[in-house]
Order: structure tokens, then C-alpha cells, then sequence
């Protein structure tokens, strides 16, 4: 085992910063997720439209810089507002018109009406955006690569891949834990969170929390769709793939955890990294058996709370 | 009718001896009749108002980066065909079926296109596991149908089928072809690595691959055996492992979002100086990629289809269509643009075969599918013949990346057009065994390569 550790240690090191990487990105989908579940106690599935709307928006705005030679740097601040555009016009139409008319339903009939939105916006990306891959990619040009060294020879990274997509996912990390336990607004959305009825007992305004913490849902969703679109092709199709392995997240980490989904892209991220180095054919499980793994465990998940049910 | 011989039919209508009363001729003479015209109908079908054309394509999803141009390429040759007074005087329609949704209910829509719309021939699929679906289907429906462009080459080698044939190549050729070329260009290397997606075509591929290779080139190390989700948007893991692993050869059968991906993102990681790219399907990605595909790569694009082709049969064709194309949808036709094309003039041909053996008249269904074996009918850049197993012959171009003035994305040059019969599988062989006969002397057999010309 050692003999094999110290063989693989530079491999290993390699494979934790790809890990890292793709964490960060799933991260970003599944925390909205989360907190979406977490107040609306629905399960999203229009959530992975989101991610793709985000990114082509994002896409958009950088296609739109580019071409009019404006200064490359713009096109970071645009993954920004690519995704505080999609969650402040997408967020409240969404939870207004669709999810507050079904709140109370049973909730396979919640999920019918987010998988009939999730359709329809599947038809408007394709209407708006046609069906060639749409990529921007200049903020990834913009700041370079970095070499990383590897024994006597250097691997490339992307300074975009190595720290801007980690950083913004521990920034919303902290910032998301910050606002949740120390405003007034992030104490309101626990407080609805954990009871609801409780909550308007006290004189919290549930519908407008509710209001809030879907468009902030839909926000970061989009933000991850926003961050990915510089490196990946974003076509038709790409929001299901996206909102499958967010519930693979989600399931795992406890629905309604913040702090769970983020321990759980970090491990789903790491073990498809050592996958793809040392089991290339377990790349595309991981995920899953890793969910499966925890769920056999602890069935509500790694940071899930038993609940007592209600009669 | 009375004077003379009254005839089989009548004598049967009749059914008893004695006299005939007028009433029970006058019956007989209608149910005759009736009789005749049905078995007339049946040999000799009218001309239809129109024929229309069922067409299995991709309208959503990530395939439908092929299966839209391919519909393009449909309406733009159809409206052609109508502007031209049709096939026969009868004009042609189309009507389109998605794929999307997957293969049982593409079995449905294929039986809603015979059953309720009432089309005369079916063009499918994109899918190969339509294909694989919808080809007994034709057999029991009897229904003339094309498979326009799917690769699987399982089809014709494990089945006989009466009413469908391919218009286009199927993915030995295509994959062959590219391993050829590779041997001719860079016959010294040593290892490869392969990134395709993981699904039938990526794996299939593959083994088509290293088969050929086993036996062409034994003794090559594969480095590694990548197979990313399909439709993966996020490539750095597969990208970093293989800046570690040095291979002398990347190669990958990806097509769509995930080639686009691929391609960039080991641009932005400096891979295309470590390892030489053998991307078969990159002609579709060509004009999206733009300079983030350097020069010097292998590329094919499934066929004999390149709009700058070094030596088009009817280079006035292939002009007139590509700038057609150009005009009305923006952007270059990519490689189901032209297996659209084939399977479009493979049908008029078909016709007008049909229609010429008969004299002119309207073929039956059985006379049309007959039609289809042995056709030999233009393609944008040369001809294609179908064999009598019911696959297409066509030859396959692969060229090196070039970067050119003229054009913001990479082009071919040191371009070879492999004859069909070099690299398909012969009848009566299945590919995986023809593959493993194949020796290091075909490679000499491989046509010059053609250099780019502005």
C-alpha cells in the first residue's frame, strides 16, 4: 500500500485538483437545489433549466463582448450578472405563477408541473439559442493557464478551472452560511425552513421568504450554469444531465443541507477524479454508488435530520 | 359478355347450373367488375397526388446538432425537387418525426408514418438503435425505407431485409479509414489513448478501432480508456490524465457539445502539442471549434463530405449547394447535410428506376425497394452504389488540419479519399472478423494525399 501511495502520490495530488474543480461546479447546482427544498419542500426538477439558461445567457453576454471589442475582462462580471439576470426575471415568474399554485398539492403532482416547466423551458433554450453548441469562452482565455508541476514535467491547468470556479463555490459557501445564521433574512428563511407554521405563528412572511429563497435558487443554479459555460459546449439537453447528478448530491447530503451539499460534490468530485486515474470505468457510477453507499447507511442522508412524522 | 365465352370469373360469380337470370348476370357482371378493378389497383398503383416522405431525425436533445442541419439539408432539396416539377410530375413532402424521445417511441412514430400518414418511403435514422429497430419494422410493413445515416454496420451483416437499404457508409469504413490514414502519416508511433463517449457508438467504434489496429499495427501500447458521460460539458480530469501520460496518439469519436468541449478545453491545456488527434467526426465540428483546433490533426467527417472536396465529381453541384445552403441557413453544410443529399437523390433515382422499368408507370411498393438494390445514384462529391446486401458503397475523405486565410476555422489539407470497396466490409463478412484479416499491405494501398488549395 505504500509502495503504491508513494507511487501515486504526484497522480493523486493531480487527480484532487480536478476533483476540486468539478466539485465546485456541482456544488453550485446542487446548493440551490437544496435551499429550494429546503423552504418550498418541492423537488425542483425545471432546476437544471436553470443551470442551462444561466450558462447560455452568460454565453450570450460574452459572445455580445467579444464581438463588439469591448475589454475581455467584462466578461467575468458577466457570469455574474448572467446569473442575477436568469434568477431575478426567471425566480419570481416561476415560484408566482407555478409553484405557489401547487404548494399544497401532493407532491407527485409538484413534480409533474417543475418537469412540465422544465419541457417548456427546454423548448424556449432551443428557440432562443437553436440546437449547435453555444460556448464563450473568454474569460478562460483571458487568464491563462498555470503549470503545475509534476515530477520533471509540468501539467497545464487553467487559472480559471484552478481558482476562479473554486473560489466563487467557497465564496457562496461562506457567504450562503453567513447569511443564513447571521442576517435577520437568512434567520427568517430557517425559521421557515424548520417549521413553516411556526414561522408565521411569529409573524414571518413565509410567502415572501418563499418568494426570496426561489429566485436566490434559481440564481445559483444559474451562477453554476453561468461558470461552466467558458469551457463547456452548452447544448440542447444539457440542464437534464445536470439536475440528475444534483439529486445524486442532494439525496446524499440530506435534503435542505448547505453545508451537507457542499461535503458531498467535494466527495462526489474526488472519487470521479480517482476514477478517471486509477477505474476509468467507474467514472460514470461514482456518483451513484456513492450515494447508494450512504443512503444504505443513513437513509436521510450524510447530514440529514430523522424526522418524526406528523399523524 | 353473353355472346361470347363468359369467362372463369363469371362462371364462378355464377355458381349453379341452369339457366342465368338477367338479375344474377348484372350481379356477376359487377362483382367481376369490382373484382378486376381491386387487382388492377393492386399491379398497376396510380400516380399519388404527392409522395411523402416519413423522416426520422433528431429535433431534440444533443444529437439534434446533426439531426437539424440534416432537416435543413431535406426541406432546402425537397423545395428544389418540387421548383424542378418533382419525381415522375408528382411532387415530393416531408414530413418529420424527432428521435428524440428514444427508440420505442420512434417504433411508434414509424408505424403513425405508415399506418395513419400514409407515406411512401421512410427515411431513418440518425440513432443506430432506431435503425436496428425500424429495419424489420419496413420488412413486416413493407414499406421502402432508407437509412439516411446511422453507423452501426450490424445491420446489413447479421440480417437480410427486403425493404430497407443504406445511402450512405456504416462506421467500419469510417473508422478504417481514419486508422489508415494515421498508419500513413505517423506510422511510427506507439501509443494512443482513447476519449470517446460512453455509448453504443463510442465503445462500437473503438473496438472497431483497436481491432484494425491489432492487426495492422500490433504491439501498440493503449495508454488509456477513457468513456465520459455523454454529453459531459466538463473534460479537465480526462484532460489532465492524459498530459501525464504523453500518448502518441489522442483519439476520440466524440461528436456534437462533447467534441466542442473536448476540443477546447485540451486546447486551453496545451494537449494538441503533447499527442497527435485522431478525430474522425471533427468536419462537424469545425466551424464552431474555430482556431482552438490547431493544425496538424487527423480529422474525418463520416463519409465523402467536405465542401472544399478535392475532386468533386460534378464540382458545380457540390458549389451549388453549399452556397445554397450558406444563403438560407448560415453556415457551412456539415456531414448529415450530406447523407440528407444522398438519401434525397437516392430516392429519385430509386423512382426513376422503378418508373423506367415499368414503362413509366407508378411502381408498387415491392417495385420500388427493388429499385433500391444495386442503385447506383450521385452523391455531392462523387456516387454511391448499393450493394445487394443493401449497404452503400461510398468513399471516405480524411485530411489533416490546416489553418487558411480565407477561412476563421481549420480545413483539410493532405486530404485522402479512400475507395469504398478498400475499406468496407465485404458481403458475407461480419466486420469484426474481416477486420482481423486485414494486413500491413493495404496501407500501401492508400491514395495520395491531396494538399489544400486556396
Amino acid at each position: 500500500m505504500q509502495a503504491w501511495l508513494s507511487e501515486n502520490t504526484l497522480l493523486l495530488g493531480l487527480a484532487a485538483l480536478d476533483g476540486l474543480s468539478y466539485a465546485a461546479t456541482v456544488f453550485m447546482v446542487a446548493v440551490g437545489l437544496n435551499l429550494v427544498f429546503g423552504v418550498l419542500r418541492i423537488l425542483n426538477v425545471a432546476h437544471g433549466s436553470l443551470f442551462a439558461i444561466g450558462g447560455y445567457v452568460a454565453a450570450s453576454l460574452g459572445l455580445f463582448i467579444t464581438s463588439r471589442g469591448l475589454p475581455a475582462w467584462l466578461s467575468l462580471p458577466a457570469l455574474l450578472l448572467a446569473a442575477v439576470l436568469t434568477g431575478a426575471l426567471l425566480g419570481p415568474v416561476i415560484e408566482r405563477l407555478l409553484l405557489r399554485r401547487v404548494e399544497k398539492q401532493e407532491p407527485v403532482l409538484q413534480l409533474l408541473v417543475t418537469f412540465a416547466l422544465f419541457m417548456i423551458l427546454e423548448d424556449l433554450q432551443k428557440l432562443l439559442w437553436g440546437v449547435q453548441p453555444v460556448v464563450s469562452d473568454a474569460p478562460v482565455r483571458l487568464l491563462g493557464t498555470v503549470d503545475v508541476p509534476f515530477g520533471a514535467d509540468v501539467i497545464p491547468f487553467t487559472a480559471y478551472q484552478l481558482f476562479v470556479v473554486p473560489g466563487v463555490a467557497l465564496l457562496t459557501l461562506l457567504g450562503l452560511v453567513w447569511f443564513l445564521r447571521r442576517t435577520l433574512a437568512g434567520r427568517m428563511i430557517v425559521a421557515v425552513t424548520e417549521d413553516r407554521e411556526a414561522a408565521r405563528a411569529m409573524g414571518i412572511d413565509a410567502a415572501r421568504v418563499t418568494l426570496l429563497t426561489f429566485s436566490a435558487g434559481a440564481a445559483l443554479a444559474a451562477l453554476g450554469g453561468a461558470l461552466a459555460s467558458p469551457t463547456a459546449s452548452l447544448v440542447p439537453g444539457v440542464g437534464a444531465q445536470t439536475i440528475v447528478l444534483s439529486f445524486a448530491v442532494v439525496a446524499t447530503a440530506g435534503l435542505g443541507r448547505v453545508e451537507g451539499a457542499a461535503v458531498t460534490a467535494l466527495l462526489i468530485g474526488l472519487g470521479r477524479a480517482f476514477a478517471v486515474y486509477f477505474e476509468p470505468e467507474l467514472e460514470v457510477v461514482i456518483p451513484y454508488i456513492i450515494m447508494v453507499a450512504v443512503l444504505l447507511i443513513r437513509p436521510q442522508g450524510l447530514f440529514g435530520v430523522p424526522e418524526t412524522r406528523r399523524i | 359478355m353473353t355472346s361470347g365465352d363468359p369467362g372463369p370469373i363469371l362462371g364462378a360469380a355464377v355458381g349453379k347450373p341452369g339457366p342465368v337470370t338477367r338479375r344474377e348476370t348484372l350481379a356477376a357482371a359487377v362483382a367481376g367488375g369490382l373484382l378486376l378493378s381491386g387487382r388492377h389497383v393492386q399491379a398497376q398503383p396510380s400516380r399519388p397526388a404527392e409522395i411523402k416522405v416519413g423522416i426520422a431525425t433528431y429535433l431534440s436533445g444533443p444529437a439534434s446538432v446533426f439531426g437539424v442541419p440534416g432537416r435543413q439539408a431535406a426541406e432546402m432539396l425537397f423545395d428544389e425537387i418540387n421548383e424542378a416539377g418533382g419525381i415522375g410530375g408528382v411532387r415530393v413532402r416531408p414530413i418529420f418525426v424527432d428521435e428524440g424521445p428514444g427508440v420505442d417511441h420512434f417504433v411508434g412514430e414509424y408505424r403513425r408514418l405508415v399506418q395513419s400518414e400514409g407515406v411512401h418511403i421512410v427515411f431513418a435514422a440518425i440513432s443506430s438503435g432506431d435503425c436496428l429497430a425500424c429495419t424489420p419494422l419496413a420488412d413486416e410493413m413493407k414499406r421502402p425505407t432508407l437509412l439516411w445515416d446511422c453507423g452501426t454496420q450490424r445491420i446489413f451483416e447479421e440480417n437480410r431485409f427486403e425493404y430497407s437499404f443504406r445511402t450512405q457508409a456504416n462506421a467500419t469504413p469510417e473508422v478504417l479509414s481514419a486508422l489508415l490514414y494515421l498508419l500513413r502519416a505517423k506510422p511510427d508511433f506507439r501509443s494512443i489513448a482513447v476519449v470517446n463517449q460512453d455509448y453504443a457508438w463510442g465503445r462500437d467504434s473503438w473496438e472497431i478501432f483497436r481491432t484494425a489496429m491489432q492487426a495492422l499495427k500490433p504491439g501498440v501500447r493503449v495508454s488509456a480508456e477513457l468513456f465520459p458521460r455523454f454529453g459531459a460539458t466538463d473534460y479537465s480530469t480526462e484532460i489532465t490524465r492524459l498530459l501525464a501520460l504523453r500518448p502518441d496518439v489522442v483519439l476520440s469519436t466524440s461528436w456534437g457539445g462533447d467534441l466542442d468541449a473536448f476540443i477546447r478545453q485540451s486546447s486551453d491545456r496545451r494537449l494538441f502539442e503533447r499527442s497527435t488527434f485522431v478525430l474522425p467526426l471533427a468536419e462537424s465540428s469545425l466551424e464552431r471549434v474555430g482556431r482552438a483546433l490547431p493544425a496538424g490533426h487527423i480529422i474525418g467527417a463520416r463519409g465523402d463530405h467536405w465542401f472544399l472536396h478535392p475532386g468533386p465529381k460534378d464540382p458545380a453541384l457540390l458549389k451549388r449547394f453549399t452556397d445554397n445552403f450558406r444563403r438560407r441557413f448560415s453556415s457551412y453544410p456539415i456531414y448529415p447535410c450530406h447523407h440528407m443529399a444522398q438519401a434525397v437523390f437516392a430516392m429519385k433515382a430509386g423512382y426513376e428506376k422503378a418508373m423506367a422499368a415499368k414503362g413509366g408507370g407508378w411502381p408498387t411498393d415491392a417495385e420500388l425497394a427493388a429499385a433500391f438494390r444495386g442503385l447506383e445514384f450521385p452523391s455531392l462529391t462523387a456516387s454511391v452504389r448499393i450493394r445487394e446486401d443493401g449497404q452503400g458503397l461510398e468513399n471516405q475523405i480524411i485530411g489533416t488540419t490546416h489553418h487558411a486565410d480565407q477561412y476563421p476555422f481549420a480545413v483539410m489539407t493532405d486530404m485522402v479519399v479512400f475507395p469504398a470497396e478498400l475499406v468496407t466490409t465485404p458481403v458475407g463478412m461480419k466486420s469484426a472478423d474481416w477486420l482481423k484479416t486485414l494486413k500491413p499491405e493495404i496501407i500501401q494501398r492508400v491514395p495520395q494525399p491531396v494538399a489544400y488549395q486556396p
